[in-house]
């Protein structure tokens, strides 16, 4: 899915290059050797079974979590090296959805996506607003929602406003922490159409942490699975399939599975034949 | 007027360069001035527009085309700028779909007089049925105690000397050194009004009787309400917006049982012990002012506590501990199971708890001043 003639950018080097990451928690010991790269304008899948350190890694790369060992990488320069300030300027260029939201509780969503408006771009508090109120309607949110608090919100309409927030300020990266956990089908499938439409147009990279099979086929890219400590395979979904692990086997060709590979065959064969 | 981004001739616009959100106020500026967009939003440019100038575009950009241009233009951009990056029209036509339904809602407004007259209403509405929830909690927790007080297996222990630890053992030593700075800041104050008189040895009585009757138990209930009333209201509160205590009450647990009684027992314990901590170190305070400064001897101060002073003066003091204590826990309590999952809402009701439960205290005092006054006790 990745465009040869992407007009965006004029370097190939990857994104994040994580190498050799190593996490421990006392001496219960999440990643060893982990080795991961994301390449510019691609959708990267993380799966792997609860506990295997999808949200630790995401943690450790968007500098939340200092890591034990090893270096990443982040759009060419290493995180815990810098000083606040160039810090901040990176961090600025990404986008981040935490797995519960994490909507400042105590502005509404208005003025939750308006703040990286206001605080990072300048701009008046006017202008901030109104591309909120477009980006809150461009993730599937009704109008009067814009003024609604987060605590008065379902899940789904706090994951929605979340991506709204992480795509304030058009980053380059986007993390997302299973961003369709607690959505309904209908609107998980919105959210992957409309992560590729938007990663189409706008050419940013995503880091995906997901358990949706639906997802990775649909949105993904290539998949890395996380097993033993490790980043155990990363490629192109067919291929991952294919390894010969028991639990990639479990994972990709139990029921789910098997029923998320055939509803993509039949929707891509589909598109197919209407062009 | 020549730009960076819009080059005009009369009514072909040629934009070029890159609409990101980065230039997007230098932008916006520019369509000001050359009057392609007004102030007032809504309505599209007649110009003829091409986009094929346009290096970058990101969504801010594209959401100031599709201002400039209309939505329809806009959805229909691939009949007309068909030279532009697949991607680029796509981004448009989503950022067009977005903007077609009015964005704008504005909250209902009202006149200043009656936001004033609703906001003295709420306040009272607020405040009744604060004092009614304040009630219905005391005899909800009434209730349970008396329903579990024939029942040991129910009883807490562990959780009740945990919260002993945390809010009585724990604060023992501020309780000791507050109270002992403000027994002798009384002496002082006794020492230099009754100078005057020659009545010097008085400022004993005077230490004595106002840690006895008030001061240690009042201190030591203000302490515990900024204390103890706030840490259970963030320690509930916080379980509240965690949705532990709706998961306690479907497993048919009950909140007040495991979460409120161990507080209200701690509570009850702590606090009349913290008293008596109060009242010795206030008079620790006031024997060390008055033997340092008035040379009254130790033994002196004793003998004339014991001939002057009635035990009645300690029990008086002491019995309203417990009215103290059960009052504080229950308000730090009920606070904190108003807590309603914002972060803001833990921090108003944390306040509220510590703001109340003070000034409950302070009224159960002066109560319990007059009560007592009018019993000669």
């Amino acid at each position: 899915m990745i465009d040869s003639d992407k007009p965006t950018e004029q370097n190939n080097q990857p994104v994040i290059k994580v190498r050799g990451l190593v996490n421990r928690f006392g001496t219960h010991v999440v990643h060893e050797n982990l080795d991961l790269t994301l390449e510019r304008g691609e959708i990267l899948g993380v799966v792997g079974g609860s506990g295997t350190g999808k949200s630790v890694l995401l943690r450790s790369i968007v500098g939340l979590k200092r890591p034990n060992d090893g270096t990443v990488e982040v759009l060419g320069t290493t995180l815990n090296e810098l000083d606040d300030a160039q810090r901040s300027q990176i961090e600025r260029r990404f986008g981040v959805l935490f797995q519960r939201g994490a909507l400042f509780s105590s502005l509404n969503l208005q003025e939750n996506i308006a703040l990286p408006l206001i605080e990072h771009a300048r701009l008046t508090r006017e202008d901030a607003e109104h591309l909120a109120r477009v980006k809150l309607s461009l993730v599937g949110l009704p109008p009067q929602a814009a003024l609604q608090f987060p605590e008065s919100l379902s899940g789904g309409m706090v994951k929605r406003a979340a991506l709204a927030r992480a795509l304030a300020l058009d980053p380059e990266i986007l993390f997302l922490d299973e961003p369709t956990a607690g959505l309904d089908p209908i609107g998980a499938a919105a959210f992957d159409q409309l992560l590729v439409t938007l990663r189409d147009a706008l050419g940013f990279s995503v880091f995906l942490v997901t358990h949706d099979l639906d997802t990775l086929y649909a949105a993904c890219d290539r998949v890395a699975v996380l097993s033993q400590k490790r980043v155990l395979v990363v490629d192109t979904i067919d291929k991952v399939a294919d390894t010969d692990d028991e639990w990639v086997q479990d994972y990709f060709h139990g029921p789910r599975g098997r029923a998320a590979q055939l509803a993509h065959t039949a929707s891509s064969t589909n598109a197919y034949t209407q062009e | 007027m020549p730009s960076e981004w819009i080059a005009r001739h009369d009514q072909t616009v040629a934009l070029k360069g890159e609409w990101t959100l980065a230039n997007y106020r230098h932008i916006k500026t520019a369509l000001i001035h050359t009057e392609l967009i007004n102030t007032e939003p809504g309505k599209p440019t007649g110009a003829t527009v091409s986009l094929d100038a346009i290096t970058r575009l990101d969504t801010a950009g594209a959401i100031l085309i599709v201002e400039l241009i209309g939505v329809e233009k806009a959805q229909a951009v691939a009949d007309w700028a068909a030279e532009l990056p697949r991607e680029q029209q796509a981004l448009l036509i989503r950022i067009a779909e977005a903007m077609e339904a009015p964005l704008d809602v504005d909250p209902p407004t009202y006149s200043r007089i009656s936001q004033a007259l609703a906001s003295v209403g709420q306040q009272m509405v607020g405040l009744w049925s604060q004092q009614r929830q304040l009630l219905a909690f005391i005899g909800l927790v009434m209730a349970t105690l008396f329903h579990l007080a024939l029942r040991p297996r129910h009883w807490r222990l562990t959780a009740t000397v945990a919260h002993i630890q945390q809010s009585g053992l724990n604060a023992v030593p501020i309780v000791a050194l507050l109270t002992f700075m403000v027994g002798a800041v009384v002496a002082f104050l006794g020492a230099t009004v009754l100078q005057d008189f020659g009545a010097t040895i008085y400022t004993i009585d005077l230490v004595a009787f106002s840690f006895l009757r008030e001061f240690g138990v009042l201190l030591a209930a203000i302490l515990l309400a900024g204390r103890t009333a706030s840490a259970f209201t963030a320690q509930i509160g916080a379980m509240r917006s965690n949705e532990e205590i709706d998961a306690l009450q479907a497993q048919g647990l009950d909140p007040i049982e495991l979460l409120v009684l161990p507080r209200v027992m701690a509570m009850l314990i702590s606090l009349p012990m913290l008293a008596f901590v109060g009242m010795l170190s206030g008079l620790a305070g006031g024997a060390m002012v008055t033997s340092l400064s008035l040379d009254i001897s130790l033994t002196q101060f004793m003998a004339t506590l014991q001939k002057d002073v009635s035990v009645t003066h300690f029990l008086v003091g002491l019995s309203k501990a417990p009215v103290f204590a059960f009052v504080i826990a229950v308000i730090g309590c009920l606070e904190g199971f108003k807590v309603s999952g914002s972060a803001q809402s833990v921090g108003e009701h944390t306040t509220s708890s510590v703001v109340q439960s003070i000034f409950m205290v302070i009224l159960i005092d002066a109560v319990a001043a007059l009560f007592f006054m009018e019993m000669g006790w």
